[in-house]
């Protein structure tokens, strides 16, 4: 039975596939051969190809950023659907959204669940560590083959938030806005601790087996699991969680065992084990390392306004009050090194309680930023010129709440 | 308010680069970037204004004035401006130096308390001042400090602090002969252009 989709979905939506034959050089020395990137787009390139916009996804999303699949559950669309569609922030009437599987990625981008064409078996563990400087590198090539000289706008949270940086230093004439949500400039040695256990938590693993557990016929589920439950603390906060849980109990008593007892703990267990089915466990291992690396300033002699030095895009930067995994002050740290650049941006800190999650949910104040911030680049992009006076002067304002 | 942005944009030059503390909507911004071609940011703590300046363009960044302005290098800035603010903030003298640190000239602008009116309603009614350019009662006013055209030359005097220009407005806020005589008890709305040696 075909379902109806609410007027502001963009539906049913296929994923595509392009394969790249030409090797793609990596940060780490290595090189691949070739290569194949899957993606999904929303809306319609306009004529001169100006109007497109890249989705970056963070850690364990994927190409399937809005709309839904033939024959999936309507009521589970892709990751960031409330943020994309005709009349959301990402106006489909107005872009052409692009979201692609990152490389090293298990979504059906090349990754170490893909076969390695030297010896005919997966990756595994022997696939390349990627890095952001990398994924960019490899969706710049995706930019080229789908005609896309210039995105009007890169946008990501978390790790995506990362790539939008990354994407206006590497490449600064071929972006013209970077949306930088929820992001920093790089990890504090916290960050790399919790990204570490998580690691250990599934090299740990007897189905392990060094990475080649495919080989065998078993995964990680333990490892994976336990990692997964790890990271999805960090994506949480403490008054989300009390809010959410307290110290609710299942049965409503204490049994004086080792089962799951409190709700948070059922909460934690049923995500761990609901990502292992979806996800695996090498490509996790490689994607915390990616976000370990990520270190713009790095090739800047640790100056990360050098590196803004020079891209050429307008920034928007967003951060969320109660995100302790990238807190405001990350976010600010990126602020302070645009403006010693002089690039220009607009910083805005979100009052929210859903953590580091919060990128994911649709806060009202939050959207209205994003779409507030999209609708001149959308004008600009379509080559409408703005309304005169576009707001700029609206009669009888007040310079300042305060003001008289 | 938009004969203060006409004054405030006539001693601007353009194509400079400003930063305004406590920007609102933005409507300032807004003004400066088409009638003088600057460019520059905004700071502002209200989620809200925040909001608006993203929609009109303006480059805003969220932030709390009382906490200062480190995120700012020195002369970083050819004008830092804060209008109708410097009287709600509680570190006054903090952000005054903060101002001229990170600006080469600073530009203020501010109620007058010793206006004639304010002066009749306590002298004759024994109340504190409410009117056009204080509107709040005392209970609910986000004014934190009050002070007088001669307070503040005052203040600037101690401070080193040169006054550059200053513009009067009367209740009319207009530049009128009045106020440019007797400013302190005449002027309703004080304008200045602020350096230091």
């Amino acid at each position: 039975m075909p379902h109806h989709f609410p007027p502001d979905s963009v539906g049913l939506v296929t994923p595509q596939t392009l394969r790249f034959e030409k090797p793609l050089a990596l940060d780490c020395g290595r090189s691949l051969a070739e290569y194949e990137l899957v993606y999904e787009t929303y809306g319609t390139l306009n004529a001169d190809h100006s109007n497109a916009v890249l989705i970056c996804h963070a850690l364990s999303s994927d190409h399937h950023a809005a709309g839904c699949h033939e024959g999936a559950d309507p009521n589970k669309p892709g990751w960031w659907d409330n943020c994309i569609g005709p009349g959301k922030p990402f106006d489909t009437r107005e872009f052409f959204v692009v979201c692609c599987n990152n490389l090293g990625g298990c979504k059906g981008s090349t990754g170490p669940t893909s076969i390695n064409p030297e010896n005919r078996k997966p990756y595994g563990p022997d696939f390349p560590i990627v890095t952001v400087k990398d994924w960019v590198r490899s969706q710049a090539r995706l930019a080229d083959r789908l005609g896309i000289r210039c995105w009007a706008a890169v946008i990501g949270g978390s790790l995506g938030g990362m790539q939008a940086m990354q994407w206006a230093i590497t490449y600064p004439d071929r972006v013209r806005h970077a949306l930088v949500i929820a992001a920093a400039p790089r990890l504090s040695a916290q960050n790399i601790a919790f990204n570490e256990v998580a690691r250990q938590a599934i090299i740990s693993d007897p189905d392990f087996h060094h990475g080649h557990y495919y080989e065998f016929g078993v995964v990680p589920r333990r490892g994976l699991m336990i990692a997964r439950m790890l990271g999805h603390i960090t994506y949480l906060s403490d008054e989300g969680m009390r809010a959410k849980f307290g110290r609710e109990l299942r049965e409503g008593t204490l049994n004086f065992n080792f089962d799951t007892e409190f709700q948070v703990e059922s909460y934690l267990r049923h995500q761990g084990k609901a990502f292992v089915d979806r996800f695996d466990a090498n490509t996790y291992l490689l994607m915390t390392k990616t976000l370990d690396y990520f270190d713009p300033a790095a090739d800047f002699d640790q100056d990360l306004s050098a590196a803004f030095h020079r891209a050429q895009a307008r920034f928007l930067v967003i951060s969320f009050t109660s995100d302790w995994r990238f807190a405001p002050a990350r976010s600010r740290e990126i602020v302070r090194a645009l403006v010693r650049a002089g690039r220009e941006v607009s910083y805005s800190e979100i009052s929210s309680e859903y953590g580091h999650d919060a990128f994911l949910m649709p806060i009202p104040l939050y959207h209205e930023a994003l779409r507030g911030y999209l609708i001149p680049v959308a004008r600009e992009a379509n080559g409408r010129t703005p309304e005169p006076a576009c707001a700029i002067t609206p009669p009888a304002v007040e310079i300042n709440a305060h003001a008289a | 308010m938009r004969p203060e942005l006409e004054l405030i944009s006539a001693w601007i030059r353009p194509g400079a680069r400003v930063l305004d503390l406590g920007c609102g909507d933005g409507a300032l911004l807004a003004y400066l970037r088409e009638h003088r071609q600057v460019n520059g940011y905004g700071l502002e703590i209200d989620s809200a204004n925040i909001v608006q300046c993203i929609q009109a363009g303006v480059n805003v960044i969220h932030a709390d004035l009382e906490a200062g302005l480190e995120d700012f290098g020195d002369s970083s800035f050819d004008y830092v401006i804060m209008t109708q603010t410097l009287q709600a903030v509680r570190h006054t003298e903090r952000l005054l130096d903060e101002m001229l640190r990170v600006g080469r000239q600073g530009i203020v602008t501010f109620p007058n308390f010793g206006f004639w009116r304010g002066r009749l309603q306590i002298a004759l009614h024994g109340l504190m001042p409410v009117g056009k350019a204080l509107p709040y009662q005392w209970y609910d006013t986000p004014n934190v400090h009050l002070f007088t055209i001669r307070d503040f030359e005052a203040l600037c005097r101690r401070k080193r602090i040169d006054i550059l220009q200053r513009m009067v407005l009367d209740h009319a806020h207009q530049p009128r002969l009045g106020p440019r005589l007797w400013p302190n008890l005449l002027g309703e709305i004080a304008l200045y252009r602020l350096g230091r040696a």
